[in-house]
């Protein structure tokens, strides 16, 4: 048993009706043990760097602290605000929109625990998170009703007296019918090196619409590890686009059961990495149902000492005929010491399947820089644009306000001249 | 304005450029033709910078400096400007946008104030009236998408954006039908001026009727072979570049200094 499971697995106090779940996931988890390089799932991920971590718990001040942070502008049906895995009331606002319910899971213990158990963890990750988590939130949305403003849940990471280990549960359930826009907002207000833990569950009904974007900003030395779980029913749509430019590890397992007759996943992704920066993100979508269609880009960009990781997995159960699965994953390599594997599998087992997936890395286009540069750019700056270029081309779909924060997110993490050697 | 002397360039290994000399004042058109293969691409792309180009010996200098210390950028900035032979496609890049920054870069580098969009807007309304180029143009990603003869009348916008003082068109008239050839042309003609040279690279006569040259350099194997008048590429076009290799055996040393 790591010294990190150990200070992650230490006395934790927690409400009674949590016990139970907590004292079976931790079982589980000690009997499996963290990943290591032998399981296929952590391949490119080692959780190495964190063996010799060691992670308060409790809201070391998170309740209170004073935290600095630039939320997304626009108006939001609700924004939920938790720092360091702890909610703060102060922060947050929530409206008053017909249809949309919004409960937090840290005064509902019993609602929690139900959570927990309704959804039985698959790996370390999920049971360290049934372990751990003490609060979340479920987002709910009455059949038929169309929630206008989006709701934001924001995740901010500050430093504390140690770095702290912090769990959640989010819980979003549409009903038929019912349309709603989320976004999930990573940030750091300062330098941290807090280890994260994120299970979200999406629930949609039938005809249901969830426009998600999840936008990770997280402090450079975080860690953060999220597992984003849908079940689409039938004709569903989930749109999904996924930015990720913050932590030092970060890892996100994005799983997707099309499970009704026509449900459809648009995903559209970008990672953007430095330094040391590790993400690893990995897809597992299922055309369960026939007629069911997933339609997923997504580009990645690694510069310095970074390393990206792509693992696109779409199965095609028998029976799900007339299925369309469509994954590209385009990779550039800004530098001769960043890493990017990236690896698409498709696995069919049904028979009228229309499918197509691809994935290159490459490197940015010489040609196109010095028609840049002989025109007056300086190299850096033609370099960030035909990077921004480069990542751009899967975010037309975002509105104008997020896509100019997005940019501008990208613009700033993106690499300086002295990057490349 | 621009003084090369004895240059000689490889490409992966080979050498292209093998001893051309060639000068060029302020306020004159040089034509340079040649045959394919003749090294009339590697000239432009040498003097803009391009990497993977060895100059082996020779020396150029503009305006008094070392051309071939300076990276593209810099050398865009002192005002030196490659219109491509085959001008690149960038998807993602708004042409607008593209624009400004690099004629921003370019005044930063000179110690200009850099236009704001308003100013920037003006000048390139003036700059397609003049080259009867439509608005369109600006709202696309650069190249992306354009017909070969919109990509070149692209090259020439951008040249009448940037204002440069020393203008190298390489092949600008190859793919183009003689409409385009003429508003080409026009584009060039208008922005002749005492301050500003042009180096016109070319295989074919015909843009030289248009574009009327100070002078009209042959290039072979490298080297230029022979200087004249424009009267010099009539010649060529009647005779063609067989004629300039009968005239010039491998042992003599044509390279002949223009101007």
């Amino acid at each position: 048993m790591s010294a990190l499971l150990e200070s992650l697995l230490g006395e934790r106090a927690a409400p009674v009706a949590l016990a139970g779940v907590r004292e079976a996931a931790i079982a589980a988890l000690r009997e499996r043990g963290l990943p290591g390089p032998r399981d296929e799932a952590w391949k490119y991920t080692s959780l190495r760097a964190l063996e010799q971590r060691r992670y308060a718990d409790g809201d070391c001040g998170a309740r209170t602290r004073a935290i600095d942070v630039a939320f997304l502008p626009g108006p939001s049906a609700a924004r939920l605000v938790f720092v360091n895995g702890i909610h703060r009331e102060d922060l947050s606002e929530v409206g008053a929109d017909t249809g949309l319910g919004i409960e937090r899971l840290g005064e509902r213990p019993d609602e929690l625990a139900a959570i927990l158990r309704s959804a039985p963890p698959v790996d370390a990750f999920g049971e360290l998170n049934a372990a751990l988590a003490l609060d979340g939130v479920r987002v709910r949305v009455a059949a038929g009703a169309r929630i206008q403003a989006p709701v934001q849940i924001v995740h901010v990471g500050t430093p504390a007296d140690g770095d702290v280990a912090w769990s959640l549960r989010v819980q979003v359930e549409l009903g038929d019918g019912a349309q709603l826009r989320l976004i999930e907002h990573h940030v750091g207000s300062a330098a941290n090196a807090n280890l994260g833990s994120i299970v979200t569950a999406y629930r949609l009904g039938a005809r249901a619409r969830l426009d998600l974007v999840q936008l990770q900003d997280g402090a450079e030395g975080a860690g953060l590890v999220r597992r984003s779980d849908a079940v689409l029913g039938t004709d569903a749509i989930l749109d999904l686009h996924t930015v990720e430019v913050g932590a030092q590890l970060a890892r996100h397992d994005l799983v997707v059961a099309l499970e009704g007759h026509g449900a459809r996943l648009r995903s559209r992704g970008v990672f953007a990495l430095r330094g040391r920066q590790h993400a690893d993100t990995r897809l597992a979508v299922t055309h369960v149902a026939r007629d069911t269609a997933c339609d997923i880009a997504w580009r990645g960009v690694a510069d310095q000492r970074s390393r990206g990781v792509f693992h696109g997995a779409i199965t095609v159960a028998a029976g799900a005929d007339g299925a369309d699965a469509q994954l590209s994953n385009k990779n550039l390599l800004l530098s001769a010491q960043a890493e990017i594997d990236t690896q698409p599998v498709l696995e069919i087992h049904a028979d009228e399947v229309k499918a197509a997936h691809g994935a290159t890395v490459g490197q940015l286009d010489e040609r196109a820089l010095f028609y840049l540069r002989s025109r007056g750019l300086p190299l850096d700056l033609a370099r960030r644009m035909l990077v921004a270029a480069f990542c751009g081309a899967v975010l037309d779909g975002l509105e104008p306000a997020l896509r100019a924060r997005v940019d501008a997110l990208l613009a700033a993490r993106l690499p300086q001249a002295e990057a490349t050697p | 304005m621009l003084k090369i002397v004895d240059l000689h360039v490889r490409v992966a290994g080979k050498e292209i450029l093998k001893g051309l000399s060639l000068e060029i004042a302020a306020g004159e058109v040089h034509a340079i033709m040649g045959p394919n293969g003749a090294g009339k691409s590697t000239l432009g792309n040498v003097l803009a910078g391009r990497e993977g180009y060895e100059v082996t010996a020779g020396t150029v200098e503009y305006q008094g400096r070392d051309l071939l210390a300076l990276e593209p950028e810099e050398r865009a900035a002192e005002g030196v400007f490659l219109a491509f032979q085959y001008p690149v496609e960038i998807p993602g890049v708004n042409n607008t946008y593209f624009l400004r920054a690099a004629l921003n870069a370019q005044r930063k580098h000179r110690g200009e104030a850099e236009l704001d969009s308003m100013q920037f807007l003006k000048k390139v309304r003036e700059k397609l009236a003049v080259l009867h180029l439509k608005d369109e143009l600006l709202h696309r990603a650069v190249n992306e998408g354009f017909s070969g003869g919109e990509k070149k009348r692209n090259e020439i916008f951008q040249l009448a954006l940037l204002e440069p003082r020393l203008a190298i068109l390489d092949e600008t008239d190859s793919g183009l039908d003689i409409d385009a050839l003429r508003m080409v042309a026009d584009g060039v003609n208008a922005m002749r001026d005492p301050a500003r040279a042009f180096l016109v690279v070319t295989h074919y006569q015909r843009l030289l009727d248009y574009i009327v040259p100070d002078v009209v350099h042959v290039l072979a194997d490298g080297r230029i072979v022979e200087s004249g008048d424009k009267s010099l590429a009539l010649k060529l076009e009647e005779h063609g570049y067989s004629w300039i290799a009968g005239r010039h055996v491998p042992a003599h040393d044509g390279a002949g200094a223009g101007g």
